[in-house]
């Protein structure tokens, strides 16, 4: 990991946004009947880096899901350029929108080349099995990821971040305006994380994409992210620039973790610090008195 | 179309992609072959044709490889043309097709899966034929109600399987631990049928189930010739989609499969392709289990793949049955049986090598 330089302000969404791509209006999603959020509405903002946060089991998975089609709200409807994401053909949806779910498994023996290759399945059929296009796409993602030097290797031999990197790949290889990302970093170390966070926003910002991630990091969310959504219960409970989310009383109120808020001295984004439960109440954590005796 | 064809190979430039791709011109049709399977897929063609013509001469009376292909393609003596098209040519292309059948079948339910286990016979399907055929035979008795029994039967355990293993869907692992629950009930059941019947029903049920090509002819090579026509259009089409639907429901819905409909069409295949041959043969297994693998080591392609499987699957039958024939001759053996027993070795093997990998 070399050193980098200051990353500019992460933008402000516009003032009126733009008719977001991708709506949420009125959802109740859940499985089994077990409502995860209800009534929710989002709109994802065009052309920007979105980030979902939110704690454990708040349903930000589930909402991603919803808005990749993977799962049918059981009320309201998910619209994809102002249409029911129901209403078009499947093919059609994987041509404008691409999602990297949380797992993924990679055929034993597969290699990295022919990974990449099977994200163009949607463009392809029966009698058109393998374009020009289809070979300049997947060698233009790959060239954005980084993996054309592991073309040949085999996926299973990868190491994590660059197996992450090769899905991604994959991804990119559908052509599509819009990427959703279901914790794309939470199995990497640091660098890699931020290595793949890098290649989201160049993603975003040369190649013109609208992201929305789901993040855990939230000093990561802060630093890249142009809209903020934070998820609490099912519910969205704060939206807009990370620099109106992540204040002290808002990340509070969405982790219960008492929190300070400070500029990161690096990017200028809010830098947030958690203070632990215990420091609030000026008292040393309890330890029960049985635990001083074991062997640590 | 007037365009000619060019063919060119992108794995130059794309490395770590063995394919060429095949296209029309205005590379409005295009067709990718991975280049080692196309040359392992025409290796196996000229096995089975040149096992085949030796196949042809075998028997009681011996024919040289001329005296066959003259009575194939010209006119000879009467008695020869009989001998080898009337009578060894039938068992000769039902070996092959039901082979093709049982390989592909295989290879669905292996991809489905993502399991070398997931085959039709470790699943419960042939299980199932045969109690359809057992009490076909102990309530009617004729071989004519063996065949529809056996359908229902193969079918009827299928559909129970995935209805039990249908949990939001179907994974793969569930199919597989159902199907050995569902089977062993039925082997006990199968073994009660067995045991309470008249001697000479049993007998024939026994037979039956054993698997055989025996007392097979070119009625028969219809029946198989017509499903098969029937089922390799679909099987294409939605074939193409396994590709796909190895990499996880999540990533395959992304990419546009409608994973649970396409799923449900890609079992009614694979249990198409296994019942026909059930039907008309009886059981004869492990070949869906092993030529898929065996393929996919070969072909070095990433998962299974559908026409090596078939390839595949007709040699392996067509070896095993001419062995099944002349080896003991007099004494003709079901190929059923070496099927098992072949099987069953790689069986034991796989799993050992499994094992071991799993350890290290």
């Amino acid at each position: 990991m070399t050193t980098r330089e200051p990353a500019p302000a992460a933008r402000t969404s516009p003032e009126d946004p733009r008719p977001g791509p991708l709506e949420a209006r009125g959802i109740t999603f859940g499985y089994d009947g077990r409502t995860v959020g209800s009534d929710l509405d989002l709109t994802v903002p065009d052309g920007a880096f979105t980030v979902i946060v939110g704690p454990n089991a708040c349903g930000k998975s589930t909402l991603l899901r919803a808005l990749s089609r993977l799962l049918a709200p059981s009320a309201g409807s998910v619209l994809l350029d102002g249409r029911d994401i129901a209403s078009y053909p499947s093919k059609q949806v994987a041509r404008r929108l691409g999602l990297l779910p949380q797992t993924s498994l990679a055929p034993d023996g597969i290699s990295v080349m022919d990974l990449v290759a099977r994200g163009r399945f949607p463009y392809q059929s029966a009698l058109r099995q393998w374009s020009r296009d289809d070979a300049d796409a997947v060698h233009a993602a790959m060239e954005a990821t980084g993996t054309l030097g592991l073309s040949a290797r085999l996926v299973d031999e990868l190491s994590g971040g660059q197996r992450q990197r090769v899905w991604v790949a994959m991804v990119l290889a559908q052509q599509t305006g819009l990427l959703l990302l279901d914790e794309p970093t939470t199995f990497l170390d640091v660098a890699h994380q931020i290595d793949l966070l890098e290649l989201f926003r160049d993603l975003n910002r040369r190649h013109d994409r609208t992201i929305v991630a789901v993040l855990h990091d939230l000093n990561h969310a802060a630093r890249y992210a142009d809209h903020v959504v934070a998820m609490r219960g099912g519910a969205i409970v704060a939206q807009g620039p990370p620099r109106e989310v992540f204040t002290e009383e808002t990340v509070e109120h969405v982790f219960d973790l008492p929190c300070r808020v400070i500029d990161d001295p690096v990017s200028g984004t809010p830098l947030v610090i958690p203070l632990g439960r215990s420091s609030t109440e000026d008292t040393a954590v309890a330890v029960p008195e049985a635990w001083a005796t074991v062997d640590r | 179309m007037t365009a000619a064809r060019t063919l060119r190979r992108e794995s130059s430039e794309l490395s770590g992609y063995a394919a060429a791709v095949v296209r029309t011109r205005g590379g409005r049709l295009s067709r990718r072959v991975h280049v080692r399977s196309a040359v392992v897929c025409a290796v196996l063609g000229a096995i089975c044709l040149v096992l085949g013509v030796v196949a042809l001469g075998l028997g009681e009376v011996q024919l040289s490889a001329a005296d066959v292909v003259r009575a194939l393609l010209t006119e000879t003596s009467p008695l020869v043309e009989t001998l080898v098209v009337e009578w060894r040519l039938p068992r000769v292309l039902l070996a092959l097709l039901c082979g093709a059948a049982l390989g592909a079948g295989g290879a669905i339910f292996q991809s489905l899966t993502r399991n070398p286990l997931g085959s039709p016979d470790v699943i419960g399907f042939d299980a199932g034929a045969y109690t359809g055929a057992v009490m076909a035979i102990v309530a009617g008795g004729t071989l004519a109600y063996v065949v529809p029994g056996a359908l229902v039967g193969g079918i009827l355990t299928a559909l129970t399987v995935y209805l039990l293993a249908y949990r939001r869907g179907v994974q793969g692992f569930r199919l597989i631990v159902v199907g050995i629950a569902v089977t062993a009930v039925l082997g006990s059941l199968n073994t009660y049928l067995i045991v309470e019947a008249e001697l000479w029903r049993a007998q024939m049920a026994a037979i039956w189930g054993a698997g055989s090509l025996n007392g097979l002819d070119w009625s028969d090579v219809r029946v198989v010739a017509v499903a098969l026509a029937v089922i390799v259009g679909p099987l294409m089409w939605f074939g193409s989609r396994l590709r796909v639907m190895e990499m996880g429901d999540d990533a395959a819905t992304a990419l546009g499969v409608r994973v649970e409909r396409d799923r449900l069409a890609l079992i009614v295949l694979g249990v198409s392709l296994t019942s026909v041959v059930t039907a008309v043969a009886g059981p004869i297994v492990f070949v869906s289990l092993c030529a898929p693998q065996i393929a996919k080591r070969v072909t070095r392609t990433a998962g299974v793949a559908l026409v090596p499987a078939a390839f595949m699957g007709a040699t392996l039958l067509l070896v095993c049955d001419v062995v099944a024939l002349h080896a003991f001759a007099p004494t003709i053996l079901p190929v059923g049986l070496l099927t098992v027993v072949l099987g069953g070795c790689y069986l034991v093997w796989l799993l050992v090598s499994q094992a071991r990998k799993e350890i290290a």
